[in-house]
């Protein structure tokens, strides 16, 4: 959804997950790497490793496919 | 104060990390800077009122429900899963689906054929200016009243989960929320809804799916549930997870209430008012860029409504399920929240039934997952709020403004308005919360008062949609005996609570329960008030009901589109699923 403007609200909805997901993939990782002492129900699951690459990903897939490169391109496609 | 000691302390329930701080202030810079870079798209009345009529239907339908999914609901029916089990599900399934399927199909061609900007500016149109003033002057009020409240009950939340300081919580989100509603108008209020509705997901899904894993699986919980209430000796262990077949008796369900006042209390009333009527949700919808785009929106809307049982919820459950002390391996009970969160509640470490959430949520979320998931409740507050700043914003400027104190105002001035109103209302509510904070019992009148007004108004809509006979005089005479019947039943049960065997049909009614049937009767009142008045009146003729009514309105037809575009369609599609779920969880 364009609305006239420059950015899509797709493209900050891949900023902010892409962001966030980066920070608790790398938490997780770290958190692997040194075990906490005082560990959560289910730690052993990871949750934080595979939940934030679930999305990190999707906040790549977002903001690429809606950046203003790719906006500008549609949009010359559709004129 | 400084901000690390406002954010990070130690005597909490859950004990927030750097890199959840991290995740929390990234959040509020976000959304403060999409309102920074729309400011310049909101120039004109449709711009900063109607986010120009030009969104699709998804952000038009992610926006519809995402203005619903404040913090308080997730977190307070996540308590109430906890204490009146599965039909707490109700309100999102009988309670949602069939009346937001209603709105697309059969009141939104009205709504945005017309071109009105609120629900109020409809009532004018068919009922003349009396109805109009009785609705938006109300709902301007319970709006900046319920967000005042709602603000408090946030504040108390994050001050008992996060240790956070009340003012400070209440400060800084009423004031990023002000910021971008006033810049962007309603485009930023739904750019951030959108934005809001993915964090919740993101913050709230890992919870049911890791329950789910501890549990068992669904029989796993509900064999959990039945033997832990069977050791606390709770009545009718069983009929904690099931939706229907425990409601043939008052007394057969936690609830103390019977299908009847699930069926026709919430599902034809309080739900068809509340989603149909409600300009909160409706201005989102009256946003979309075409017809068809605003009858997809609340299908769109309705189809992950239905999915948000799982967040909220299943949560509640596995609070029942999987909360033990993990020193002595006894259960953990849940209080009310007056209970929980008085001092001597506090002394013995008490937890209140909203807090059940925020318990699953520190039970499998280490760092980083739990920033994202205090995230998701802040973000789920701002999202209500915006929501009703914004609907207030415009109620205020085109029905009670621009209708009764300036009817010549320019665009310019009413967009000079809206900025000014929306600080001014975000003030009231700040003024409301601290009301509240001084009165805590302030809240349960406020939110009874706001219900007052929904169950006659659908009445009054829905009868001035589909009968063209419905008068002016008998719409707005309607209105009033509806409401003022309401305020009327639930005065007489605070004063004898005997009453509740009238009211409500039973002595084992609960709160939910008593509000079913007061809706259902004040309804009724009202339509049978309007048909009577109507008919001792003289009707407007059929040239001032055309785009208003049903019969009388054409609807334009949609473009040559395939059948799997729609809106009647996926309206099927959404309603099978409906029926599924009701026969899964019978």
């Amino acid at each position: 959804m364009k609305s006239g403007s420059h950015l899509s609200i797709w493209f900050f909805t891949g900023l902010c997950l892409g962001v966030t997901g980066a920070l608790i993939f790398a938490t997780g990782i770290y958190e692997v790497m040194s075990p906490p002492a005082n560990k959560v129900v289910l730690y052993e699951l990871h949750a934080n490793v595979w939940w934030g690459a679930i999305l990190l990903v999707s906040g790549l897939f977002f903001g690429i496919h809606f950046s203003p490169a790719n906006e500008r391109k549609r949009m010359a496609g559709k004129s | 104060m400084n901000l690390a000691l406002l954010l990070l302390n130690s005597n909490t329930l859950v004990h927030l990390s750097a890199v959840d701080i991290v995740i929390i202030i990234f959040y509020f810079a976000l959304v403060l800077g999409i309102g920074f870079y729309l400011k310049g798209q909101a120039n004109t009345g449709e711009d900063f009122f109607m986010a120009g009529r030009e969104m699709t239907a998804w952000v038009a339908g992610l926006a519809f429900l995402s203005a619903n999914l404040g913090s308080l609901e997730l977190m307070g029916w996540a308590g109430n899963s906890y204490r009146y089990g599965i039909l707490a599900a109700h309100w999102y399934w009988i309670g949602a689906i069939p009346s937001m399927l209603f709105l697309a199909l059969v009141m939104m061609p009205f709504y945005y054929v017309c071109k009105t900007h609120s629900v109020p500016g409809y009532l004018k149109l068919r009922f003349g200016v009396g109805a109009q003033t009785i609705s938006s002057i109300s709902f301007a009020l319970m709006t900046v009243l319920m967000s005042g409240i709602n603000m408090y009950a946030m504040a108390v939340v994050m001050k008992v989960v996060l240790g956070w300081n009340m003012d400070f919580s209440i400060w800084v989100s009423a004031g990023t929320v002000a910021l971008y509603v006033a810049l962007g108008g309603l485009r930023s209020a739904i750019f951030n809804e959108v934005l809001q509705f993915f964090l919740i997901w993101a913050g709230a899904l890992l919870i049911p799916i890791l329950g789910l894993i501890e549990a068992g699986g669904w029989h796993g919980l509900q064999a959990k549930i039945l033997q832990n209430l069977t050791e606390l000796h709770m009545a009718n262990p069983g009929s904690y997870t099931h939706l229907w077949s425990t409601l043939g008796n008052f007394n057969n369900n936690p609830m103390g209430i019977n299908w009847a006042g699930i069926v026709f209390g919430l599902g034809a009333v309080i739900a068809m008012g509340y989603w149909t009527t409600d300009f909160l949700v409706v201005q989102r919808v009256l946003a979309a860029k075409d017809l068809r785009s605003a009858e997809l929106a609340p299908i769109i809307g309705a189809a992950f409504k239905m999915c948000v049982p799982f967040i909220v919820i299943l949560p509640g459950l596995l609070g029942l399920a999987l909360l033990r002390d993990p020193h002595t391996g006894s259960l953990i009970r849940l209080v009310p929240a007056d209970q929980a969160w008085s001092a001597a509640g506090q002394a013995q470490g008490l937890h209140g039934y909203d807090e059940v959430l925020p318990l699953m949520l520190a039970r499998y979320c280490g760092p980083g997952l739990l920033g994202l998931g205090i995230t998701a409740l802040i973000a789920g507050f701002m999202s209500g709020m915006a929501g009703n700043v914004s609907a207030f914003t415009t109620v205020w400027t085109y029905d009670i403004y621009g209708a009764l104190i300036n009817k010549n105002a320019s665009d310019e001035s009413k967009v000079k308005m809206g900025r000014w109103v929306t600080i001014i209302g975000v003030v009231i509510s700040i003024g409301t919360a601290y009301i509240a904070a001084g009165k805590p019992s302030i809240m349960d009148y406020v939110q009874s008062l706001f219900s007052f007004f929904i169950a006659p108004l659908f009445g009054t809509v829905l009868l001035g949609m589909l009968w063209k006979r419905a008068t002016p005089a008998g719409g707005w005479t309607g209105l009033l005996a509806g409401t003022l019947s309401s305020v009327g039943m639930y005065a007489w049960v605070k004063l004898d609570p005997n009453a509740v065997r009238y009211v409500a049909l039973s002595m084992d009614a609960q709160d939910q329960a008593q509000n079913m049937f007061r809706a259902l009767w004040c309804c009724l009142i009202c339509v049978i008030v309007t048909v009577v008045v109507s008919m001792l009146t003289k009707p407007k003729p059929d040239s001032e009901l055309k785009d208003v009514v049903y019969g009388l309105t054409p609807i334009p037809k949609a473009e040559n589109v395939g059948f799997w575009h729609s809106p009647y369609f996926w309206g099927g599609v959404v309603f099978v699923i409906f029926i599924i779920l009701q026969i899964i969880f019978w």
